[in-house]
C-alpha cells in the first residue's frame, strides 16, 4: 500500500478498498466537484397502488431487493447498544449463503461483537463504520480484509451523498411505520426517539426495507421517514431493545474529579461570555460531557440567561432545559436516554434533524457552524491540541468518531478530558491517531487547569481576570508527565489496518496494525 | 521461604500494583511483571522496581507483579511493604522494621509546606489510606485540609501497607493549599507511625480515641524526637495534633486533652464510637450527643483551640449536610469532616460568614469606629445599643472575612457595598496558585488573636 504525507504530516493511503482517496491537504482546502449521487429512477408502475408494501419477512424483502455478493448494507443505530436487527441481518445473510458484503453501519457498539463470526467466515467482506470493543479488536489486529474507514456522522452522510459509498440496501428499524413505509421512532413499544441517522440512507440506497415491530394504519404520524424512498416493509416481534440506548458513554460520570470537569468547562462557558441570552450549545456523548449541561443550566438559571437553542444528542438533562424554559428549541440527532425519547413525543421544541442537516460538511451551511459551544471528550490531544478520539494510546480502536469531528466547526470547541486515565496521560507529544486538526480545537478542559489555544486570543482575553485556572497546554502536560513519569512512545506495526476520515472525504490518518 | 503478596488485582482494580514477592539467598532478582501501562512505562517500571528492591537491600528475589497503573509512588510503596512483610515473616523473632531502610519517592511540590496554628480547617476530606487513587486530584475539590486515614478505612491486615502509601503520598503528591492531616491509629499502635509522618512533613497527626492527656504526650514526645533528628534539614517544620475524643471516658477529659499539648490545633470527635459506648440511639435531631458536642466545643475554646464538628454520614443529602453545619456552626464549632468531595464545597460555605452576615458585621464596626472617633463609650446600630462582645464577635467575622477573600481588606476605606465584594474566594484561590507553588505559606486566617494568648496564661 502506498502512503503519502498529509498536510499535517500523517502517512496516508491514496487509495482505500479499491476506490481513491484524497490525502487531507488541510482545514478548508478541499474543495469538491461533481454532481451529488443519485439512485435509480423508480416508478409507480413496479409498487403496488394501494400503497401495500408489506412483504412475509425479511427474507422474502432481502432477496426481492435483490440482494447479492458483495453488496453493501446499511442499517442505524438508534437502539445504540440494544440493536438487535443488525444482527438478524447478517445472521440470516449467513443462511442465505451470501459472501463479501459490506456492513455500513452508522455506528457499532458492544452489543455487535458476534458480527466477528461473519468476518471470519466471509459474510462480510469488511465494515466501513465505527469499531471498537471486539470488533475495533479485529480491526487493529489486522484481521478484517478490506481497511476500517472511520468516519464522522456528518462524513458518512456526505460520504453517502457524494457517492464515496453506495448503498445497496438500507435495512432500517423504525419503531413505528404503516404498510406505505412512512416511518416514526416515537411512539411503539420499541420507541427510540428519531431516526435522523436514517435519513441518508433512505434517501440514496437503491433499496430501503422498513422493518417494524408496530404496523399502524396509514398514515404513521409523525412521518420521519417518507414512505416515499421506501421499497418494502416488514413486520417482525423483535427490532431491538431501547432499554440499551443508556449504556457506557450516556451514562452520566459519577467520578468527583470528572465532575469538577464538567463544572470547570461550565465556569467556563459563563465566565468567557459564551453564556448569554440567545447563546447555543452542544454536549456529546460520555460522563463528562453529559455532566456539564447540569451545571450550565443551574448557571443559566442563577444569571437568568437563556439559550436560544441546544443540540443532541438528546438526554433528561437537555429536556429539562426546555421543558424548565431555558430554552425553547432542542434540536435532537439521537435519544441517548428514554427521557429524550418522552420528550420528543410531547415537546414542540423537541425538533429532529439528521446527519445530512446538522453535520454535513458537503452542504449548504450546517447546524454544527450555528452553535457557540461545543463540549466534547478526547482519548489524547497533542500541545498543537490535535486531537484523538478513536484509538487509546495503545493503538487499540475504542470509539467512534460520532458527531465529535463534526463539532469542531462550532465557535468554541471545548474538551473536556482528564489530563491523565489512571497512569496514561492524555495530553501526549503526539496523538496515536489524528482525528482533528489542533487549529480547531480551542480550550481543553481538565482536573489540572484549563488550557486555551494560542490561536484564541479573544478567549484567552474573555476569561483574563475571572479566576479560572487558565495554564498553557505545555504546563498541563509537564504536571501530568511529573506524576506518570515521561510515557515511552508506543510503538505500532506498519500496516495500515484503518483510516480517518475528515469532514469532507479526505483522508487525515491511518490507524495501524496493533499485536 | 514463603512468598507474601501486598496491593489488589483484578478487573476493578485501578491504578494498584500487586506484588507477590519471596526473598531468596541467590539468582538476583527475577521480576515478572505484567502491567496495563506496559506499552508506555515498561521499561521505566523496571528500572523502578530494580532501584527500589537495591535501596530496600534486597539483591536476591522472586517478584511478580500485576500492575494497574499505578503511580511511581504507590509502586515503591508496595514494594517496601511486600519487602517488609517478607523479612518479617522470614525471622523467627520479630525484627525491628527500621532494618529494612525506606525508599522515599522524590518530594513534590507541596512536600513539607508548613502550616499554620490558626490557619482554617473549615472541611476536611477524609482519603483512606489505603486507596491511593483518591489521593491523587483531592486538592481539586478544595478542602481546607485533607485527613490521609490510616485508622477505621484501612482493614487491620493492610495497615503497613497504608502507612507505607500515605508517606509516600505526603512526598510525592500535590496536596496544593490543602493541609496535610493523617488520622493514625489508636495509641499504643499508632505512636510508632508518627516518626514516618512527621519526616514526610506530615502537617496535623489526628490522635483516634483520645481519653487522656497522657497520650497526647506521649505522641507530641514522639514528634519532638522525630523534629529534632530533622532540624538540620527543615527547623521550620511544625507537626501539630488535633486530637480526637470518641468515648465517654474522653468527653469528660476533653479540657485536660484539649490543653495538653502546645502543639493542638484543634479538638474534634468521633460521633458514631462516642454513640457505641455512650449505648446511645442516633436521631435526626441529635439530642443524644448534644451534651458531647457541646463538651467539646466548650473544652477546645476553653484551651484555646479550634472546636472541629465530626464527618456527616449521608453523601447524597446536602440539605441535610448544611442542616448539619449549621447546628454545628450554632454550637461553637468551625469546620466539619468531609467523607466525599461533593461535601465539601456545603461545608467549606456554611463555616464562611454569609453576605448577610459580613454585611451585619460591617455595620456593626462602622458604628464602633464612628463611637471611638467621636468619643462615645456606648455603640448604636440604629435603635439598637451594641454590647462590647457584638462588636468584638463582628470584628472576627469581618477578619475571618477578608481572610477568606469575601471583603477586601481596605473595605472600610471604600466603603463599597459589601454585596459586591462577596464572590472573590475562589477567584484569589486558584489565581495566587502559582505564587503558592514556590513555596509561599497558604492562606492563614487569624481571627482571634485572644486564642494564642489565652493558651499562653493556661
Amino acid at each position: 500500500m502506498d502512503l503519502v504525507k498529509n498536510a499535517l504530516g500523517r502517512m496516508v493511503p491514496t487509495e482505500v478498498n479499491g476506490k481513491p482517496a484524497i490525502p487531507f491537504p488541510g482545514v478548508g482546502k478541499h474543495r469538491p466537484s461533481g454532481r451529488k449521487a443519485c439512485p435509480p429512477i423508480p416508478t409507480c408502475l413496479d409498487y403496488p397502488e394501494d400503497g401495500n408494501k408489506v412483504v412475509a419477512d425479511l427474507r422474502t424483502a432481502l432477496e426481492r431487493a435483490g440482494i447479492r455478493n458483495g453488496m453493501t448494507l446499511s442499517t442505524h443505530h438508534h437502539f445504540r447498544d440494544g440493536d438487535t436487527l443488525s444482527l438478524q441481518l447478517f445472521d440470516l445473510c449467513a443462511e442465505m449463503g451470501l459472501k463479501d458484503l459490506v456492513w455500513y453501519p452508522s455506528a457499532a457498539f458492544p452489543c455487535h461483537a458476534s458480527i466477528t463470526k461473519h468476518l471470519d467466515s466471509g459474510v462480510i467482506h469488511h465494515i466501513e463504520g465505527s469499531l471498537n470493543g471486539p470488533l475495533g479488536d479485529y480491526c487493529a489486529q489486522g484481521k478484517m480484509r478490506g481497511l476500517g474507514v472511520l468516519r464522522s456522522h456528518g462524513g458518512r452522510a456526505q460520504a453517502i451523498q457524494d457517492g464515496e459509498i453506495h448503498i445497496d440496501i438500507a435495512v432500517i428499524a423504525a419503531p413505528t411505520a404503516d404498510q406505505f413505509g412512512n416511518a416514526n421512532g416515537v411512539h411503539g413499544n420499541s420507541a427510540c426517539g428519531v431516526l435522523g441517522y436514517a435519513d441518508a440512507d433512505v434517501t440514496y440506497a437503491d433499496r430501503t426495507i422498513i422493518v417494524t415491530n408496530n404496523l399502524v394504519p396509514f398514515p404513521a404520524i409523525p412521518i420521519q421517514l417518507s414512505g416515499t424512498y421506501v421499497d418494502m416493509v416488514v413486520r417482525q416481534d423483535n427490532i431491538g431493545d431501547p432499554g440499551k440506548i443508556v449504556s457506557g458513554t450516556t451514562q452520566i460520570t459519577r467520578s468527583p474529579d470528572r465532575l469538577y470537569i464538567a463544572e470547570l468547562t461550565a465556569k467556563f462557558i459563563r465566565d468567557s461570555g459564551i453564556m448569554r441570552d440567545g447563546f447555543s450549545f452542544q454536549g456529546g456523548a460520555g460522563g463528562v460531557s453529559l455532566a456539564f449541561a447540569i451545571y450550565l443550566a443551574d448557571m443559566m438559571k442563577q444569571a437568568g440567561v437563556k439559550a436560544s437553542w441546544l443540540h443532541g444528542g438528546s438526554t433528561r438533562y437537555l429536556v429539562k432545559m426546555l421543558e424548565d424554559g431555558i430554552a425553547p428549541a432542542l434540536v435532537d440527532g439521537q435519544a441517548f436516554d428514554l427521557e429524550a425519547v418522552r420528550s420528543i413525543a410531547v415537546n414542540r421544541g423537541h425538533i429532529e434533524t439528521s446527519p445530512l442537516t446538522s453535520y454535513n460538511f458537503h452542504a449548504k451551511g450546517n447546524n454544527v457552524s450555528l452553535l457557540d459551544v461545543a463540549v466534547l471528550g478526547a482519548t489524547e490531544v497533542d500541545p498543537n491540541f490535535n486531537a484523538n478520539v478513536v484509538t487509546h494510546s495503545d493503538g487499540r480502536l475504542r470509539h467512534g468518531i460520532g458527531g465529535w469531528q463534526n463539532c469542531m466547526h462550532a465557535r468554541c470547541t471545548i474538551l473536556s478530558v482528564p489530563a491523565m486515565r489512571d497512569r496514561m496521560p492524555v495530553i501526549v507529544d503526539e496523538v496515536t491517531t489524528l482525528c482533528a486538526p489542533g487549529e480547531l480545537v480551542d480550550v481543553i478542559v481538565t482536573e489540572l487547569g484549563l488550557a486555551i489555544n494560542p490561536l484564541r486570543q479573544d478567549l484567552l482575553d474573555a476569561v483574563k481576570g475571572k479566576g479560572l485556572p487558565v495554564r498553557s497546554i505545555q504546563d498541563i502536560k509537564s504536571e501530568v508527565e511529573r506524576i506518570c513519569g515521561k510515557p515511552a512512545r508506543p510503538k505500532h506495526g506498519d500496516k495500515v489496518v484503518a483510516v480517518v476520515k475528515w469532514v469532507d472525504g479526505t483522508v487525515l490518518d491511518s490507524v495501524y496494525q496493533v499485536g | 521461604m514463603s512468598a507474601v503478596t501486598v496491593g489488589r488485582r483484578g478487573p476493578d482494580v485501578r491504578s494498584d500494583l500487586w506484588v507477590e514477592l519471596e526473598l531468596r539467598k541467590s539468582g538476583g532478582i527475577e521480576l515478572n511483571l505484567k502491567s496495563k501501562v506496559d506499552f508506555m512505562y515498561r521499561e521505566a517500571n523496571r528500572q523502578l522496581v530494580h532501584y527500589t528492591l537495591r535501596t530496600l537491600g534486597v539483591e536476591h528475589a522472586r517478584v511478580d507483579i500485576e500492575d494497574t497503573g499505578a503511580l511511581p509512588f504507590v509502586i515503591m510503596a508496595r514494594l517496601e511493604t511486600a519487602v517488609r512483610r517478607a523479612v518479617l515473616s522470614g525471622s523467627k523473632v520479630h525484627s525491628p522494621e527500621s532494618q529494612v531502610p525506606p525508599c522515599l519517592p522524590a518530594p513534590g511540590p507541596s512536600f513539607a509546606l508548613p502550616s499554620a496554628r490558626d490557619r482554617w480547617r473549615r472541611s476536611r476530606l477524609y482519603l483512606p489510606g489505603n486507596e491511593p487513587r483518591f489521593m491523587l486530584n483531592a486538592r481539586i475539590h478544595k478542602p481546607d485540609a485533607v485527613i490521609l486515614d490510616l485508622e477505621d478505612s484501612v482493614p487491620a491486615p493492610d495497615k503497613d501497607a497504608a502507612l507505607a502509601v500515605v508517606r509516600n503520598a505526603l512526598y510525592a503528591l500535590d496536596f496544593g493549599y490543602c493541609e496535610r492531616m493523617v488520622r493514625i491509629n489508636p495509641l499504643p499502635a499508632g505512636l510508632e507511625e508518627v516518626e514516618p509522618l512527621v519526616h514526610a512533613g506530615v502537617n496535623v497527626i489526628l490522635i483516634p480515641k483520645c481519653e487522656s492527656a497522657e497520650q497526647v504526650k506521649s505522641v507530641d514526645a514522639r514528634i519532638s524526637s522525630a523534629l529534632s533528628s530533622l532540624a538540620t534539614r527543615n527547623s521550620q517544620l511544625e507537626t501539630y495534633l488535633m486530637p480526637i475524643v470518641e468515648t465517654c471516658e474522653g468527653m469528660f477529659k476533653a479540657r485536660e486533652i484539649a490543653g495538653a499539648s502546645p502543639r493542638i490545633v484543634a479538638l474534634t470527635y468521633g460521633l458514631e464510637d462516642y454513640l457505641l459506648d455512650l449505648g446511645g440511639i442516633k436521631t435526626p435531631a441529635g439530642l443524644e450527643s448534644l451534651w458531647a458536642r457541646s463538651q467539646v466545643a466548650n473544652a477546645a475554646k476553653a484551651a484555646g483551640v479550634q472546636a472541629i464538628d465530626t464527618v456527616f454520614a449521608d453523601v447524597d443529602d446536602m440539605a441535610a449536610l448544611r442542616a448539619s453545619c449549621q447546628a454545628a456552626k450554632e454550637l461553637g464549632f468551625e469546620g466539619k469532616g468531609c467523607i466525599h468531595p461533593r461535601q465539601v464545597p456545603v461545608v467549606n460555605e456554611a463555616f464562611t460568614p454569609s453576605p448577610a452576615e459580613i454585611e451585619q458585621a460591617q455595620h456593626v464596626v462602622l458604628a464602633f469606629k464612628e463611637a471611638q472617633a467621636q468619643g462615645r463609650s456606648v455603640v448604636n446600630v440604629g435603635s439598637k445599643m451594641i454590647d462590647p462582645p457584638v462588636v468584638e464577635r463582628a470584628l472576627r467575622t469581618i477578619a475571618v472575612a477578608v481572610s477568606l477573600g469575601r471583603l477586601a481588606p481596605d473595605w472600610d476605606a471604600t466603603l463599597v457595598t459589601p454585596s459586591a465584594l462577596c464572590h472573590s474566594e475562589e477567584r484569589n484561590d486558584e489565581e495566587s496558585r502559582p505564587q503558592q507553588q514556590q513555596g509561599e505559606i497558604p492562606p492563614i486566617a487569624t481571627p482571634s488573636l485572644r486564642r494564642n494568648d489565652r493558651r499562653m496564661e493556661g
